[in-house]
């Protein structure tokens, strides 16, 4: 069958996939997380090592990956409780979430260099 | 009183405009679009197809009078709902372009004519036959939040009064037409056909903050249900869909707001 075509929401719609998407991303880096601070009860040597595959870089860009989630998913939750509470959240809902973005993309070009700096001095010097 | 008509030709000089020299002598620029509608027909084979026609128009008639030039000189099998023609029964919502709309309210050149011009029925509710989707969940779920006045006691002899305040709290949400826009471009509907949607919604707030009205708690408690206000994810394209203009999303937030507060 030929597909329907993707319904044409607005920001309003497009936000929340997104605060879904990152709200699953968290979820799986705890599930994960959790796994690997369990290791430590199996035996430290297994822990050390699995702790130290983290320290390379496609671990490193997955962490600047982390954090722009859990930023978007932190800051949009906090619009999200605007909507919810304050009586002209669903008038400014809009204006809210550009305000989120700007500020996430702020945050995130301020945490470019502290997180990735290992990344970088290893790929540039 | 007669009707002004416009008998003297524009006088030389005169600064006119293209487009009213166009109305002034009766002529239309007349463009030609695709309409892709989406055809479904049960009886004849079991999956939806995309199928294209081609006509002249003006771009600013309705997609609905375009619909109607497909079905009454291209191909009559061509099946969906209308009925006042003119915003107000609410029959012929559908996706065109993507997003809900009436067929009625939507001109041609509104909806990038260049390009072919998608048509599909609402999502989210049964297909019957091509635009014709089955409206009875819809109905039930508007049904089941009571929408009519609930009082005790005796009527008043005469009327049951009102202030101007009171009437601005729900007055928002009594111009809502029962067309389905706003609950089939829900995300959260598309995919619980049980949650209520915001057209329920909608109607039980036209009561529950009516102050004539007396059955507010049992309405509140109706959507405090699973499938209630709470499934509300907020994505406001309920609001974006709306034909009349209600702020629906704003709406279900002070039933909800309602709920933790019981006040109303």
């Amino acid at each position: 069958m030929p597909a329907g075509t993707l319904y044409r929401g607005r920001e309003g719609m497009w936000s929340w996939v997104a605060h879904r998407v990152t709200g699953v991303l968290i979820f799986f880096f705890l599930f994960a997380h959790v796994l690997d601070t369990a290791l430590v009860r199996v035996s430290p040597e297994a822990y050390n090592s699995t702790i130290a595959t983290y320290k390379t870089w496609p671990v490193n860009l997955m962490e600047y990956g982390l954090t722009a989630a859990i930023l978007f998913h932190a800051l949009n939750g906090l619009r999200v409780i605007a909507v919810d509470f304050w009586a002209k959240g669903p008038k400014y809902q809009r204006q809210m979430l550009w305000t989120v973005v700007t500020v996430w993309v702020v945050l995130m070009a301020g945490a470019f260099y502290p997180i990735l700096q290992e990344t970088l001095r290893n790929w540039f010097g | 009183m007669s009707t002004p008509t416009i008998e003297d030709a524009p006088q030389a000089g005169n600064p006119h405009s293209a487009g009213l020299d166009a109305a002034e002598s009766g002529k239309v620029e007349l463009i030609t679009i695709t309409v892709r509608i989406r055809r479904f027909n049960p009886e004849e084979h079991p999956d939806a197809v995309w199928v294209d026609y081609q006509l002249t128009v003006d771009p600013k008639i309705r997609v609905l009078d375009a619909i109607n030039t497909i079905k009454w000189e291209q191909d009559g099998t061509l099946t969906y709902r209308r009925s006042c023609a003119h915003g107000v029964c609410g029959s012929d919502a559908m996706r065109i372009n993507g997003k809900n709309r009436l067929a009625c309210k939507t001109l041609i050149k509104d909806v990038s004519p260049e390009k072919p011009i998608t048509i599909e029925p609402i999502k989210g509710l049964t297909v019957l036959k091509d635009l014709v989707v089955d409206m009875d969940p819809f109905f039930q779920a508007y049904r089941d939040v009571m929408p009519f006045l609930i009082t005790t006691g005796n009527e008043p002899t005469r009327e049951r009064i009102q202030s101007e305040e009171d009437v601005q709290r729900f007055e928002d949400t009594t111009k809502c037409i029962l067309c389905a826009a706003c609950t089939t471009s829900c995300p959260v509907f598309w995919n619980d056909g049980q949650y209520f949607g915001p057209a329920a919604i909608v109607n039980a707030h036209r009561f529950i903050f009516d102050s004539r009205d007396e059955g507010a708690e049992q309405r509140l408690e109706i959507l405090n249900d699973r499938d209630g206000v709470w499934r509300c994810r907020t994505t406001f394209n309920c609001t974006d869909a709306c034909p009349r203009g209600i702020e629906v999303t704003k709406a279900i937030q002070e039933v909800k707001r309602a709920l933790v507060t019981r006040r109303f």
